[in-house]
């Protein structure tokens, strides 16, 4: 892009010609995480504790101190979060290409469906079906998953029964398919996970971590706003924190989309 | 006679709140005898070991033979009230606003005579059966009680004072996503607490008992995440002026120690949640209650915590979380000396494994969570400050009052 391009972007979002769309829940502590067996290492919970607050403190400032996990919020997950991705070069979130953290984005509406069905599962057919409306994914774009999961109550929202969370997300098939001959950039999605709830059980386990990370792929958890995207022509801006050897981080995720 | 205490009305907005006052609180160092022995809800008295004379007040030396030997012992409660009377217009604020406030002389069958508080159906020439309570400066005093179960006898005025019954009092269960929790809301509502308020943590995680625990009547469920600041401090908010009693019900435990376990995400996890988040409850309602603890009926009046026995000596296969409740132990002491002024007591409940999952493969003999739900009621029916539940308990204490040494070597097994 010439730099003349990239300042009318800019005027564009100036004038809202170009929408920022804001994808991101705020981080707080009574957001859910994820649930692991108790017997494994946990996430620590998103806590914010205040410094001072114009008091005795710090007479003139507030400010806080925060403590999370790196898969806290919505957040992004960075190929050397699976074990398949634990060998690739560039594997971390301060050590990806910067240039990754800008792409354009296919939005797949599965809201009506995930509706219906909280194990809803993404599967090669249905996103033929989007490419038969909206044209072949191209290579290096995230693919979202809309499930308009993000506007549930927190119970509804992680959905944990005594078999585990029932949430919807991609199937075994559709994840190599998407990885390996679509070329996705990442795969992002409204729930707690790239992956549904029971992926557990699937084959691979977890297939979205499995098949993203092992091809240095990425993932992003914990959308909100899908539903104010169209299904094509938008440029999602993700730039997770740049932690040291870090495997993720929560981040804010920004939507340009364009207005005409 | 006692008439039966009342429900307390809802409070008159234009009337300032009653401020707490302490009764005289000096003692000498000997008389604190008598406090451990209150605190346990013993009764000791000093016995001299060369000529067998029980001793009162606290004295150095024995009456009878000067020796020095003077031993506090667990003693005979029997006596009979020799003489009463009543004070109406005493010159201490704490006992001119409880005027008129009885008193009287005990004669102890075991020899010695005791000045003591009375409840009201004691009679003069009556036996009566004494006991060692902490008044609302902590201090040990002694109160006679009358020798046999009288109608509404844990209503009287001047027992009240020595007690934090639950009976027509709000109560904040801090969690109640454990056994021990629901058990211990149970127990309070069927000892007569008006309300009982339930922490739960991340409430979108569902957790056994959730049913029975919703939809009760007098059972008030609120969001409270201890280990949280603002969630706390949030739940307090609402409810900080409505807690009369506070059960720190966090349960957080994890095996073992430090040479098998990988870094410290776990033990982050233990004092998050065991120590923090005391601190975090304790700020947010400590200052209320202890600007409470006069305000009739309802006043604020106990906080209670579940400790673990090994806060005491570390049990190595529980080692970080033996840690993680010696520090909430010391914590305990800290509160106990800040609510003091409030006259709001800490009962501490030590307890040996309890027979919930994290213990699932120690063996017996386990503590049932039912058990250690009745020892608060009855702790706080009996203003007690220390409490050991179940046989491990009972049995750590006493080893480590008998050799810390031995008992630190056979921990480590």
């Amino acid at each position: 892009m010439q730099s003349k391009g990239l300042l009318e972007l800019a005027s564009a979002i100036s004038s809202g010609a170009v929408r920022v769309v804001d994808l991101t829940f705020t981080l707080s502590p009574d957001f859910p995480v994820i649930v692991l067996p108790p017997e494994f290492g946990q996430a620590a919970p998103v806590r914010i504790q205040e410094i001072s607050r114009y008091d005795g403190r710090g007479p003139a400032w507030y400010w806080n101190n925060v403590t999370f996990g790196e898969h806290t919020g919505t957040h992004f997950d960075a190929p050397i979060h699976w074990f398949t991705g634990k060998n690739l070069p560039n594997n971390a979130v301060d050590t990806m290409p910067a240039k990754d953290m800008i792409a354009p984005a296919c939005v797949i509406d599965c809201s009506v469906q995930a509706a219906q069905d909280p194990d809803f599962l993404l599967t090669v057919p249905i996103v033929e079906a989007w490419e038969a409306r909206h044209g072949r994914i191209p290579q290096r774009n995230w693919v979202l998953l809309r499930t308009d999961w993000s506007k549930k109550g927190w119970r509804d929202y992680s959905n944990l029964g005594d078999d585990g969370a029932h949430t919807p997300g991609p199937n075994p098939a559709v994840m190599k398919w998407l990885v390996e001959e679509r070329g996705v950039i990442g795969f992002g999605t409204e729930t707690i996970g790239t992956d549904a709830g029971q992926a557990g059980h699937f084959e691979p386990p977890y297939p979205a971590h499995h098949f993203l990370h092992g091809a240095g792929r990425y993932g992003l958890q914990c959308l909100c706003n899908l539903d104010q995207l169209p299904a094509t022509g938008v440029v999602i801006v993700a730039s997770p924190l740049k932690i040291q050897n870090g495997s993720g981080s929560p981040l804010r995720v920004i939507a340009l989309v364009s207005s005409t | 006679m006692i008439e039966p205490i009342k429900p307390s009305r809802r409070k008159n907005p234009l009337l300032r709140t009653r401020l707490p006052a302490s009764p005289p609180r000096p003692r000498s160092r000997m008389s604190h005898g008598f406090t451990r022995a209150a605190a346990e809800g013993r009764f000791m008295l000093q016995r001299c070991e060369a000529c067998g004379a029980f001793a009162y007040p606290a004295r150095e030396a024995c009456p009878s033979c000067l020796s020095a030997g003077l031993a506090f012992v667990d003693a005979p409660r029997r006596g009979v009230l020799l003489a009463e009377t009543t004070a109406r217009v005493p010159s201490d604020v704490y006992f001119r606003e409880r005027a008129p406030w009885r008193i009287g002389l005990i004669k102890m069958d075991c020899g010695p005579t005791i000045v003591a508080h009375l409840h009201a159906d004691c009679a003069e020439g009556a036996a009566v059966r004494m006991s060692l309570q902490l008044d609302k400066s902590g201090q040990a005093v002694a109160f006679a009680h009358p020798e046999a179960e009288t109608p509404n006898m844990a209503d009287d005025r001047q027992w009240r004072e020595m007690t934090a019954d639950p009976k027509f009092r709000r109560a904040l269960v801090t969690n109640g996503r454990s056994v021990i929790g629901q058990e211990a809301v149970a127990a309070l509502k069927a000892a007569g607490a008006k309300t009982v308020f339930v922490g739960i943590a991340e409430p979108w995680r569902p957790f056994a008992g959730e049913e029975r625990l919703r939809g009760q009547d007098g059972i008030e469920i609120v969001t409270l995440d201890a280990a949280d600041e603002k969630s706390a401090t949030d739940v307090a908010a609402d409810i900080g002026g409505k807690v009369d009693i506070l059960v720190n019900t966090t349960e957080y435990v994890r095996p073992g120690g430090l040479l098998d376990r990988r870094g410290t995400s776990i033990a982050r996890d233990e004092i998050d949640q065991a120590y923090l988040g005391f601190i975090n409850l304790a700020q947010a309602f400590g200052p209320a209650m202890r600007t409470r603890g006069a305000d009739g009926i309802n006043s604020s009046a106990a906080w209670v915590n579940i400790l673990s026995v090994y806060a005491l000596a570390n049990w190595p296969a529980f080692g970080a979380y033996s840690a993680s409740q010696a520090a909430c132990l010391s914590l305990s002491h800290c509160l106990r000396a800040e609510l003091r002024p409030g006259g709001v007591r800490v009962m501490n409940l030590f307890t040996g494994p309890a027979d919930t999952e994290w213990f699932q493969t120690v063996p017996p003999p386990k503590v049932a969570p039912r058990v250690i739900a009745q020892a608060i009621v009855s702790g706080l029916r009996n203003g007690l400050e220390e409490m050991y539940v179940g046989d491990v308990a009972e049995e750590i204490r006493q080893r480590l009052a008998a050799n810390p040494k031995a008992l630190e070597r056979e921990l480590d097994r």
